[in-house]
């Protein structure tokens, strides 16, 4: 390979050359710049006697080339590269399901059986197409307000002068006075610094949990809870650690167990929260409070009470659980509690201190985002409020009805059927669950059952809130959506009392409801 | 200043070409900043189509539809619904109008309005700093936000500034996290101009309950006193915010007869008579097959989106989509995706992008795909692009869900919302949902759809399964107005504040446009937003405002970007000729004050 050996040096030599032409042109150009020698003797001097700075700076310039060059971050880096003709495809190709399945029995039967009320709800309603109003023990119109003229009254009053909507939300002139008022009262009346109103009950728990734990944040949380509190622990993408139900072992087991796990592996300090409820919607039982206060003490927890059932019943005031134990609400970090069940109006509260009211105002989602509640609700709220402070006798008729109600559940008759939930003859609570007993179902099992389903053991009960109706009684199934419960309960009816019945209504009312049970469970699956 | 737009050009362009009225002649901004065909609010008394939502079809239609419905389910029959051929041959559906004939491009900020912003914001948190470190030298606790030990960016994100929107994914302007913190903390001294407590009812006027702070603003004191102002801030569209008149009268005779409680949920025995007739006439109102009603509008969205879909479907969601959507689809478990804002480009690939990858990881095919969008944004002022997006959905077969929270009684010949807008088939939006709050003076939301669908609500959605229902005042305000709307009471009084919100939202987002203001918003939004671009402006905008006796709404970072902060004024029907010349003057004023006038294409700018 003579030709390019001989060409080599030649061609060298011509590079060489208009490289260094090209160096002399640069340098000469940049020392034109005026100030430019200044620079090149700095650069010069600081880099003479430094390799460390060199090596350090060489380093640092790779990484920067590296760095821009690298892929940037896809959260789908499994993403399969397709051709256009292939995309087309494949969106011709995709048939989606349909929006909603088609309806089960289950669902028919549940769709069917829906109790449509003509007229105002109270304690003796007129029900579809019973002849004669039916005596209501399925509402928690505990109290008896909601047909009461005193609030009407007011709310007519309150209509007049301020319209039906608020037309805004809190942050936008959606505060009306009437709702300080309120917020006044609630916070007065449990004995907390504020209380803050949202404009559903239901909704209220599910946004002041993610109003206050965050990712990373740990909760405690009772598995018995009802499902608004489990929308919102879920909602909140806290680590959610679930106790047994009412179990105080269970939730110290599991503290302790926290607090293991974070000496251990040295996590860092986070905001930590129990969660349970005061009267349990879904079992009719009460909260440990003593000790669950006791607890989060020791361990340094908030506690979130949710109080949508108990508010306006327990305690000698109605004040809820913390009046019926004896503790001080300011015990209780947030007292969560609805205005739509004792109250017979609408809406939630969540009492506190002024520090967490007033975070709620501006992290509170369905509070800032959502229209605030209809003046004349909140003034039907308050008036009930000032009718349970002043008329004691409506605690101590609902407790006596509570109390009847039981003894006459508890009748040696039903024992072999069912089980009562909460029976204790003096237990405060208002409503109680009534569930057909294990070994009743065992002995209706059908040839290779190994266990009742739970559709059929639904349309046991359907039978009985049927037949109650037709003996002048109105009772409900419990309803839950199933499919997204955490710890969905048994089948069940609820079972309320209301004090606006008298003692013999609901001496009545009761006999009807245990006639109508032995009658159905002795007919069923014979 | 001569203003260049006069009631009086728009009346006597009314009154000489009633179907095409153009504003172009005077936008100067050709197609995009016009209306064609028949306006929404220039062609009155219009002759009444079958698409009417007001039972002007002839008696037969009546009786054919009843049997219909009979026919269908056992509820109420006195109520009929437009069949989908008697949609199709309506007017509104004969000459379909586009979103290009409405849509009004957003106009870029001139560079010295941006960089005096950024300028703003970086004395804001400059102070915010010096407050800081003497906070700490002074060991003065309340320098630190409450919570603060722990405090994440996302504790913030829906923080001081309580708005509409929210977004799903917050990208943070800010370099670090301490400048935002730092940001929020001394925005707390804005705070007196949100939360502002009222007495009596929100409607063309409002009454403050006036209050100081001895603080600067940490804690108000009320001093006793009232004080009467114009109101632009209440979704009080259609004026139903009353304490007297037919709707009042017959909320307190139901007030007397049912009570206000009902204490239980529907599902159990909270079902009254009252429900199932203002279901029946809603779905009537929006053209769907049945409907349900939640108690509160918020929950509407965050417990109905969760009985839709679930594990392995898919929810494609505008950016600007208010928390309830968010909320709703967080609690879905589904993946979410987010377009931009009414960018149907932008939709249509990411469309062909999910469809053809599927599931993340797995690559199986999404089981549903549920395109979320509202009709109107009450932040931005604009209408959901709802004839594309129509389009696109039979090409794609995604599932559309349409939050008319603020469209519904607002927009639409009558007040049908965007549907009726557009001249869209209802029957081509799987969901219709809609709150009672704004245009109806009550509370509450609505669920539209077909009947299978909300039977299926009806077992799933939790907020019928364990919240309160609505109360018995609150359907029956809801009945009334939306009779009203219909002209089924009789009078025009309907059309009447269908019209009226009409034209004072076209005048008055005209008028703005005209004095120089940059003004966000599409044609016939009766939310109208006025950009106000420094920090520093919100409260004084609003405070200057409220000095004038005008009430209003202002937002900024992070409800909204951190660069276009706003006010916002709601126009309702209630408002007169007087009230919008008089705030349209003291707005003027204020922008001379504030130096808001920096349009370059509007106004004087463009002289």
């Amino acid at each position: 390979m003579n030709p390019p050996s001989s060409i080599l040096p030649s061609t060298d030599g011509d590079d060489l050359a208009i490289l260094n032409t090209t160096f002399v042109a640069i340098s000469e150009f940049i020392l034109s710049i005026p100030g430019s020698a200044g620079v090149l003797r700095y650069i010069k001097t600081s880099y003479q006697d430094d390799p460390f700075r060199v090596v350090l700076e060489l380093i640092l310039v790779f990484f920067a080339i590296q760095y821009m060059s690298a892929k940037k971050y896809k959260i789908d880096d499994n993403a399969v590269k397709l051709t256009s003709k292939e995309i087309d495809e494949l969106v011709t190709e995709w048939t989606p399901e349909p929006l909603v399945p088609p309806l089960s029995d289950q669902d028919r039967l549940d769709l069917e059986k829906s109790t449509l009320i003509t007229g105002a709800q109270g304690p003796k309603p007129r029900v579809g197409s019973n002849q004669k109003p039916l005596l209501n023990l399925a509402s928690a119109n505990y109290l008896g307000l909601c047909s009461s003229d005193r609030i009407k009254e007011k709310a007519v009053q309150t209509l007049r002068e301020y319209g039906v909507g608020s037309c805004g939300p809190p942050g936008f002139y959606g505060t009306i006075d009437v709702h300080m008022d309120l917020e006044r009262n609630i916070a007065q009346f449990l004995g907390v610094e504020e209380a803050i109103i949202y404009a559903q009950g239901f909704s209220t728990i599910s946004s002041v949990v993610p109003a206050f734990a965050k990712r990373g944040d740990v909760i405690v949380v009772d598995d018995g809870v009802n499902f608004a509190i489990q929308k919102g622990v879920f909602i909140s993408r806290s680590n959610v650690r679930w106790f047994k139900h009412n179990d105080v072992n269970d939730l110290e087991r599991v503290l302790e167990d926290i607090r293991v796990e974070d000496l251990v592996l040295k996590k860092r300090l986070t905001r930590r929260f129990i969660v349970t409820e005061g009267l349990f919607q879904n079992h009719g039982d009460i909260a440990p409070l003593p000790k669950i206060i006791e607890l989060k003490r020791k361990y340094k927890y908030r506690l979130i009470l949710d109080e949508s059932q108990s508010f306006g019943v327990l305690g000698r005031r109605g004040a809820g659980l913390t009046d019926l134990f004896d503790i001080p609400a300011q015990e209780v970090d947030m007292i969560v509690g609805s205005m739509a069940t004792s109250l017979c109006s609408a809406g939630g509260f969540c009492a506190g201190s002024h520090e967490i009211v007033d975070h709620q105002r501006l992290s509170g989602s369905a509070y800032c985002f959502s229209a605030s509640i209809p003046a004349m609700l909140a003034v039907s709220t308050s008036e009930a409020l000032a009718i349970l402070s002043s008329t004691p006798t409506l605690l101590t008729d609902l407790h006596d009805r509570a109390r009847l109600l039981r003894s006459i559940l508890a009748h040696r008759s039903l024992t072999p059927l069912i089980d009562l939930y909460a029976p204790e003859p003096d237990h405060p609570a208002p409503f109680l669950h009534i569930r057909a007993r294990e070994t009743f179902l065992a002995s209706r099992l059908r040839d290779g059952e190994r266990a009742v389903p739970r559709e059929d053991e639904e349309r046991l009960w359907q039978e009985v809130v049927d037949e109650c109706a037709n003996q002048g009684v109105m009772i409900t199934r419990a309803k839950y959506v199933v499919k997204q419960e955490v710890n969905c309960p048994r089948p069940s009816v609820r079972v309320c009392v209301s004090a606006a019945h008298t003692r013999k209504e609901c001496e009545k009312a009761a006999g009807a409801v245990k006639s109508a049970i032995v009658k159905v469970f002795g007919r069923w699956r014979k | 200043m001569q203003p260049r737009v006069t009631r009086e050009s728009i009346f006597v362009a009314t009154t000489t070409k009633a179907r095409s009225f153009s504003f172009s002649s005077i936008m100067g901004k050709g197609k995009k900043s016009s209306i064609n065909g028949p306006s929404t609010a220039f062609s009155l008394p219009p002759p009444r189509s079958s698409a009417d939502h007001s039972l002007s079809v002839s008696p037969d239609l009546i009786e054919q539809s009843k049997a219909a419905i009979l026919t269908a389910d056992g509820h109420h029959p006195g109520l009929s619904a437009p069949t989908a051929a008697q949609r199709k041959n309506s007017t509104a559906a004969v000459q379909r109008r586009t979103y290009d004939e409405f849509e009004r491009k957003l106009e870029a900020a001139p560079l010295f309005v941006l960089v005096s912003t950024y300028l703003n914001y970086f004395v804001l948190i400059l102070f915010g700093h010096l407050r800081d470190i003497l906070g700490k030298v002074f060991k003065r606790k309340e320098v630190m936000l409450p919570w603060s030990p722990t405090l994440t960016p996302s504790t913030l994100v829906a923080c001081i500034f309580v708005s509409g929107t929210s977004r799903l994914v917050s990208a943070l302007p800010f370099p670090h996290y301490r400048a935002e913190h730092i940001y929020l903390t001394v925005i707390v001294y804005f705070s007196d101009c949100w939360n502002r407590p009222i007495t009596g009812v929100p409607s063309r006027t409002v009454n403050l309950l006036e209050r100081e702070s001895k603080d600067y603003n940490k804690t108000f004191t009320l001093t006793g006193s009232t004080r009467e102002v114009l109101n632009f801030s209440s979704y009080n569209y259609l004026g139903f915010a009353q304490s007297q008149g037919p709707c009042a009268d017959a909320v307190e005779a139901a007030t007397r007869k049912y009570g206000v409680g009902i204490s239980s949920p529907r599902a159990e025995v909270g079902t009254l008579d009252i429900h199932l007739e203002l279901e029946q006439l809603v779905a009537r109102f929006v053209g769907k097959e049945d409907a349900m009603v939640v108690s509160m509008g918020y929950a509407t969205n965050s417990t109905t989106i969760p009985a839709l879909v679930g594990k392995g479907c898919l929810i494609i969601s505008d950016e600007n989509n208010h928390s309830s959507i968010v909320f709703g689809a967080r609690l879905s478990g589904a993946s979410i995706r987010v377009f931009k804002h009414n960018n149907m480009d932008d939709l249509r690939q990411l469309l062909r992008e999910v469809i053809s990858q599927g599931q993340p990881r797995t690559h199986r095919p999404w089981k549903r795909i549920l395109v979320i969008v509202e009709g109107l944004y009450s932040m931005e002022g604009s209408i959901v692009n709802l004839p594309e997006i129509v389009e696109l959905k039979k090409e794609f077969k995604f599932y559309l869900y349409v939050d008319e929270a603020h469209s519904i009684g607002a927009l639409g010949e009558n007040g049908g919302g965007v549907c009726d807008f557009y001249g869209v088939d209802p029957a081509d939006v799987d969901i219709l949902m809609g709150t009672f709050t704004k245009s109806f003076g009550a509370a509450g939301g609505y669920i539209a759809g077909d009947k299978a669908i909300i039977d299926h609500m009806r077992l799933l959605n939790h907020a019928y399964q364990y919240a309160e229902p609505m109360t018995p005042p609150i359907c029956q305000q809801v009945i009334t107005s939306l009779k009203i709307i219909c002209g089924e009471d009789g009078t025009d009084d309907g059309r009447r504040r269908i019209k009226q919100l009409a034209e004072n939202s076209l005048y008055f987002a005209a008028r703005l446009r005209d004095m120089g203001f940059i003004v966000y918003g599409d044609e016939g939004s009766p939310v109208i937003p006025l950009l106000l671009f420094n920090p520093a402006k919100i409260p004084a905008f609003s405070r200057e405002l409220l000095k004038r006796g005008i009430a209003v709404v202002v937002v900024g970072y992070p409800a909204t970007p951190i660069i276009t902060s706003r006010a916002r004024f709601c126009i309702s029907a209630s408002h007169t000729m007087t009230d919008i010349e008089n705030a349209l003057e003291k707005i003027s004023e204020v922008g001379d004050l504030l130096m808001l006038k920096v349009s370059q294409t509007n106004g004087r700018a463009r002289k």
